[in-house]
């Protein structure tokens, strides 16, 4: 990761210590049989540090495709996107992977956790990955799932959680590695109002931090008094980046 | 990883159990029918196997096996005697005939006559009686399976009178013999003997069987007799090999096991392709959710390897234990008389299974590799 940080192209990232992700002409297109939908036109946008971030949009706006390219998972058709300096489409696939595996947490709309597994390994699961033996990881996750109100629950499986209780699991999964960069899909999506505010108090209290940002991709107006920063996206272009929601919507 | 792999496959037990009861059904059915049908073709050479002192057998040039043979001249004998290497040589009979029981029913039989004086011929254990019995008038032994045909169960059948070609022969022990391919009766008796119970022709020495003296070897002796007598002489090994190529090239028992083999292993990959596709789709989210966060595929592709050797692992041990448990369970029928599983079975299933485990497991992979991280998303 060094090695990338220290190119030319990534100095500008590297000197700007609050920017977390620097994206730049953002470009995606999809094969829909003989045509070619495009899905985001040249988005420029970028993410600070210390900032709860919500990309907000109708359905088909882009708004998962936007994160799925900012934080590494999909390839953009074309465009630069440098998190934390390093350009992560210049690095290799093993790479890539290991720079999402250190430096990125995922809370996924339906959780993804593994049912087989009882919370805490579930949690334990980015630290397992890096290579952390099982006990030590298990240890790390119980910590988080303590400090997530539901240590108690950490010998459960996931089928005997409630909503809320299982996307605690997730959020203790997505920052138990410590990661510089938490991004969240629907977070509160599948739950109830009084049970999706309380986790994003919680996403709010334990996931934003100084060196650490956050992004939240949702289209839940109840939660968006929470949020630091707002990007309105609509068919594949940002039409507002501000602090609260524009009129209208 | 491998944990959480482990983990996710055993907590699924419904496809667990699926998945070791395909490779076990697999393992069972590939292992148990090539353990028959490698048992079955080797009774081809049970007429060579139950004469074990003869070192050589020499037959008529148009002899294929103990069983589809043609006879000899009686001078035959005084021929082979006299080339040089030959320890000792003695006539061997084998007929078939029909003989009439006590209450007048009709069974086919295999009349093996051995050497008058030496005995050599018969099978080596007795199960009742004593070899040398054979040396009072009209004696005969039978063979242990073949005594299940003619007799009822609990029925002594010592001392018991046939009928054979109008001869009497009395029934005075019971040899211990490796059935035959068509498990037929067989009685051994004296060659004089003999040759009383089969229909008069004017050849019917069968077999001269014979030993070689120290300091030869069996294949030159072999092929001295052949080029000074113009019979052919085969070493024991090779005649058997012929009676079991005899019975896999003129039967569909090589086919029709190898379809049931065949069936064995589809069955396999139909079950555990299926059972372990459902797994992995059914967890395609969480191995999507694992690649974004961080899991490499080549670590995913461990993960997938580790399930697999569990379930092959396990299913494999408890087919062939089935076998094992199968083919004990039978062992005290005459049918499966003898039946042993020799150890190139449970390696063929094993490269079955892998191969099994390999094709469903790429199959599996595949969707799992070409799963994109981004998918969670959506």
């Amino acid at each position: 990761m060094a090695k990338k940080m220290d190119t030319p192209e990534n100095i500008d990232a590297r000197l700007d210590g609050e920017t977390a992700i620097c994206a730049r002409g953002i470009v995606r297109d999809f094969q829909a049989g003989q045509s070619t939908i495009r899905v985001l036109h040249g988005i420029d946008s970028d993410i600070r540090s210390g900032e709860m971030t919500y990309v907000v949009g109708e359905s088909g706006s882009g708004k998962t495709t936007l994160i799925s390219i900012m934080c590494g998972i999909l390839w953009p058709t074309d465009g630069e996107v440098k998190v934390f300096g390093t350009d992560i489409y210049a690095l290799s696939d093993t790479e890539l992977v290991n720079f999402r595996l250190e430096n990125i947490g995922f809370i996924f709309q339906q959780y993804n956790l593994i049912p087989s597994i009882d919370a805490a390994a579930n949690a334990a699961v980015p630290l397992i990955a890096q290579g952390m033996a099982i006990e030590s990881a298990r240890r790390k996750a119980m910590e988080l799932l303590d400090a997530l109100n539901i240590g108690d629950q950490a010998e459960k499986l996931p089928n005997q959680l409630s909503g809320g209780q299982q996307q605690r699991v997730a959020i203790a999964r997505a920052l138990v590695h410590e990661p510089r960069l938490v991004v969240c899909d629907e977070p509160t999506a599948a739950l109830d109002a009084r049970s999706g505010r309380r986790v994003m108090d919680l996403l709010r209290d334990v996931a934003v931090a100084e060196d650490r940002a956050c992004i939240i991709v949702t289209h839940d107006n109840r939660i968006f008094d929470l949020a630091d920063r707002i990007l309105v996206l609509e068919d594949g272009r940002v039409t507002h980046d501000g602090v609260e929601m524009p009129d209208g919507h | 990883m491998l944990w959480i792999a482990i983990r996710m496959l055993t907590g699924d037990k419904q496809k667990f159990y699926g998945l070791l009861f395909g490779i076990a059904f697999s393992t069972l059915l590939i292992t148990q029918q090539l353990t028959i049908f490698v048992n079955l073709i080797e009774r081809g050479a049970s007429g060579v196997y139950s004469a074990p002192e003869a070192e050589i057998w020499v037959m008529d040039p148009v002899t294929r096996t103990t069983e589809v043979n043609y006879a000899m001249p009686p001078t035959a004998l005084d021929e082979v005697r006299s080339v040089q290497g030959v320890e000792w040589a003695v006539p061997h009979l084998r007929a078939v005939a029909s003989v009439r029981n006590s209450e007048g029913d009709l069974e086919g039989v295999t009349i093996v006559g051995v050497d008058d004086a030496t005995l050599i011929g018969l099978p080596e254990r007795m199960v009742e009686g004593d070899k040398s019995i054979l040396l009072q008038p009209d004696s005969v032994l039978i063979d242990d399976v073949g005594l299940t045909k003619m007799f009822a169960p609990g029925e002594n059948p010592i001392g018991e009178r046939l009928e054979l070609n109008d001869q009497r022969a009395v029934i005075r022990g019971i040899a211990d013999a490796i059935p035959s391919f068509t498990s037929q009766v067989t009685l051994y008796t004296k060659y004089s003997q003999a040759l009383n119970y089969v229909p008069g022709t004017r050849n019917r020495l069968t077999f001269v069987l014979a030993g070689v003296r120290d300091g030869e070897t069996v294949e030159a002796v072999a092929q001295r007799i052949t080029e000074e007598t113009g019979l052919k002489a085969l070493p024991r090994e090779e005649l058997a090999q012929s009676g079991i190529d005899f019975i896999v090239e003129n039967t569909g028992i090589p086919l029709n096991f190898g379809i049931t083999v065949a069936l064995g292993f589809i069955v396999g990959v139909a079950i555990v392709g299926l059972t372990f596709s459902l797994f992995i789709r059914d967890n395609i989210k969480q191995f999507g959710a694992l690649k974004a966060i961080g899991v490499t595929n080549f670590k995913i592709g461990q993960m997938v390897v580790a399930q697999a050797t569990l379930v092959g692992s396990v299913g494999y041990a408890l087919g062939v234990i089935g076998t094992v448990l199968f083919i004990w369970g039978f062992s005290g029928n005459p049918t499966f008389k003898g039946f042993y599983i020799p150890w190139q079975i449970p390696f063929v299933s094993l490269v079955a299974v892998i191969a099994i485990l390999a094709l469903t497991g790429w199959i599996s992979l595949r969707s799992v590799m070409r799963t994109e991280p981004a998918a969670v998303f959506r």
